[in-house]
């Protein structure tokens, strides 16, 4: 797997950051004036008790939502109001809490798909399967086997998704995101439901991927030893408000934090 | 034991990513298209005018739906009305320019359809399913409103009806009165077969995989880059090419002439019940729904008087209609219950059986 094409930023520059977000759906708030930025090739957690707004969060990074007030810059430039598939043309990947994954097409075709953006043969040749149309699949089919037998799934490169167990599943939506190449990936609790064995496999898979081609990665996790273990720093959300943000160890130790994870006597 | 998977070794990827892996396959894919042919030169008239074209036609139909309603995941109920645009589009471009062969006429008259089906496929952005299914109920009937009221579309013909004008190609007739079932056959036979081939090829590479991508999981499919507006009316297009290719060659290659309510809603019907039950997605599926609905009330016709005689119990012809009716009905039930995903995936559970046999694993 290479790293991003054009690494623009170094190590450490902001990647992406919130400025005051907020975002209302008629009276109610999912997130109130939220900051914070996420620097090139981190890990970055986001947490939060239920309904913290930690999705929502991600939805209006990856353009689901268009936050009510504040704004969002990516690379430098302050984003317009966007679709979906324009953030992810702009580097942004995403897997989801609830697998998401095209039920009835193998693993592979999965990844495959994961690299429709980056396939440009023109429909002509698509029609013979032939020329650059088949040249192309077979390039890219070459960078999925690298993802596949990164993520260790070969044995199941031809089955449907769908008869998959959920660990595999979740694993095969990371390396549908992963064949994007993004440049920042969210990860929407990617350990849930696990077992400790799956999510050991998973934590490596995510250090493994942020470390060895530097891809800056978001995280929202629920099991707070993972989010210790693995983040460089952690925004900690409570009802849409941002109560802390810094190293693993920093928030640990602030005492709103460990109020909304473990509430206080009135 | 002929039909095994073992020893054969993929070594590029290029092999590995075909569409019939299996030599066995392939084998039995140019036996099938051996046989179809070889069939134009023993079937008698019959079985070729009255079956094996319409059969064919329809099959063609059948894919051009399913692209996009199996593989794409947009309920349609225009069929029919963009098989009327095709087959009104050939019929103005081969009497406008009669110098120019008539297969050619066949093949630009789907760009026509084509276009017809993106411009009513627009609502696919911001309805799904039922509704959409009714939104494309619009194109149904303005489509046929215009084959209707627009006489020009039918060159002011007073009858109001298509005819089909003589056209040879190498000199032998294929479109007109004079045009034999064999040559019909043969035309429409080639068609089918190259048009199969390139929608196998669309739905196996990147185009079919966003395809299925939008009709499995449309918002992960938007967050991987896959805009759904163009992604959409793109199923729309080819899907209506297809339709619009079948819709000519049913009114010049079998009907040689045709009325406007050729199109009406019921074909539409009729071409969505083919996809469903040969199988969504599948583009086998959409022959052996074909097969099923129109080939298989044709087979009881003749074979269930055959069955009655032998016990000297005479069978009125109304009797063996209703007979037939409840057969086919039946049937479809049965088919529906055993395998909701259709004969495809009968076929497909076959296949895998079969590999394996005489195991059951």
């Amino acid at each position: 797997m290479r790293a991003p094409d054009h690494p623009v930023l170094s190590k450490g520059d902001v990647l992406l950051a919130v400025e005051n977000v907020s975002l209302g759906f008629g009276g109610v708030k999912a997130l109130t004036d939220v900051s914070f930025d996420i620097r090139k090739s981190e890990i970055r957690a986001i947490i939060g008790p239920n309904g913290a707004g930690k999705t929502s969060m991600l939805n209006c990074i990856n353009g689901f939502y268009y936050p009510t007030e504040g704004r969002i810059t990516f690379k430098g430039v302050k984003r317009p109001k966007m679709r979906p598939y324009e953030a992810a043309r702009g580097g942004i990947a995403r897997t989801f809490q609830n697998v998401a994954l095209f039920k009835s097409m193998s693993t592979l075709d999965n990844i495959m798909a994961g690299r429709s953006i980056r396939m440009t043969s023109s429909f002509f040749w698509q029609l013979f399967r032939h020329g650059p149309a088949m040249r192309e699949e077979v390039e890219h089919r070459r960078f999925v086997e690298e993802i596949i037998d990164f993520l260790e799934i070969q044995h199941i490169r031809k089955v449907p998704v769908g008869r998959l167990p959920y660990g595999l599943q979740k694993r095969v939506e990371l390396g549908r995101a992963l064949a994007m190449e993004p440049e920042l990936l969210l990860l929407d609790e990617p350990m849930a439901g696990m077992n400790l064995e799956e999510k050991e496999d998973m934590s490596r898979f995510i250090l493994e991927v942020n470390q060895q081609y530097g891809t800056t990665i978001a995280l929202i996790e629920h099991d707070m030893g993972v989010v210790m273990d693995l983040s460089d720093r952690v925004v900690v959300l409570e009802y849409g408000r941002k109560i802390a943000d810094g190293t693993p160890d920093e928030v640990k130790r602030n005492q709103r934090v460990i109020d909304a994870y473990l509430g206080v006597a009135h | 034991m002929f039909y095994r998977e073992a020893g054969q070794f993929k070594t590029n990827y290029v092999a590995d990513s075909a569409i019939f892996p299996l030599r066995e396959d392939r084998i039995g894919i140019g036996l099938i298209v051996l046989a179809a042919y070889a069939l134009a030169f023993i079937g008698n008239s019959f079985l070729l005018q009255a079956v094996m074209i319409p059969f064919l036609v329809f099959s063609l139909a059948s894919i051009g739906l399913n692209i996009l309603t199996g593989y794409t995941g947009l309920l349609s109920l225009g069929t029919g009305a963009f098989m009327g645009v095709g087959a009104y589009a050939c019929y103005k471009l081969m009497t406008a320019f009669p110098e120019v062969n008539v297969i050619v006429w066949i093949f630009v008259s789907g760009f026509f359809s084509a276009a017809i089906g993106a411009l009513f496929g627009l609502p696919s952005l911001r309805i799904k399913g039922f509704y959409l299914a009714v939104a494309t109920l619009a194109a149904q009937f303005f489509l046929q409103w215009c084959f209707i009221r627009i006489p020009w579309l039918v060159n002011y013909n007073v009858s109001g009806a298509l005819d089909a004008p003589l056209r040879t190609l190498f000199g032998i007739p294929i479109v007109g009165a004079t045009a034999t079932p064999q040559t019909r056959y043969l035309v429409v036979l080639t068609i089918v077969i190259v048009l199969t081939l390139i929608a196998s090829n669309l739905v196996h590479g990147r185009i079919g995989r966003m395809w299925i991508a939008i009709r499995d999981m449309d918002l992960a499919a938007e967050l991987m880059g896959i805009r759904p507006l163009q992604t959409k009316l793109l199923a729309f297009a080819v899907s209506s090419y297809y339709c619009g290719v079948a819709g000519a060659l049913l009114v010049f290659l079998w009907y040689g002439g045709a009325e406007y309510d050729v199109f009406n809603i019921n074909q539409s019907f009729f071409i969505l019940f083919m996809v469903i039950i040969g199988g969504l997605g599948s583009l086998i599926g959409s022959f052996f729904g074909a097969a099923l609905i129109f080939i298989l009330p044709i087979v009881l016709g003749i074979v269930l008087p055959a069955l009655f005689e032998p016990f000297g119990i005479s069978v009125g012809a109304d009797v063996i209609e209703h007979l037939r009716f409840m057969i086919v009905g039946a049937l479809i039930i049965f088919f529906l219950i055993v395998e909701p995903h259709g004969l495809a995936r009968l076929w497909q559970i076959g296949k895998q059986k079969l590999l394996v046999w005489p195991f059951p694993y």
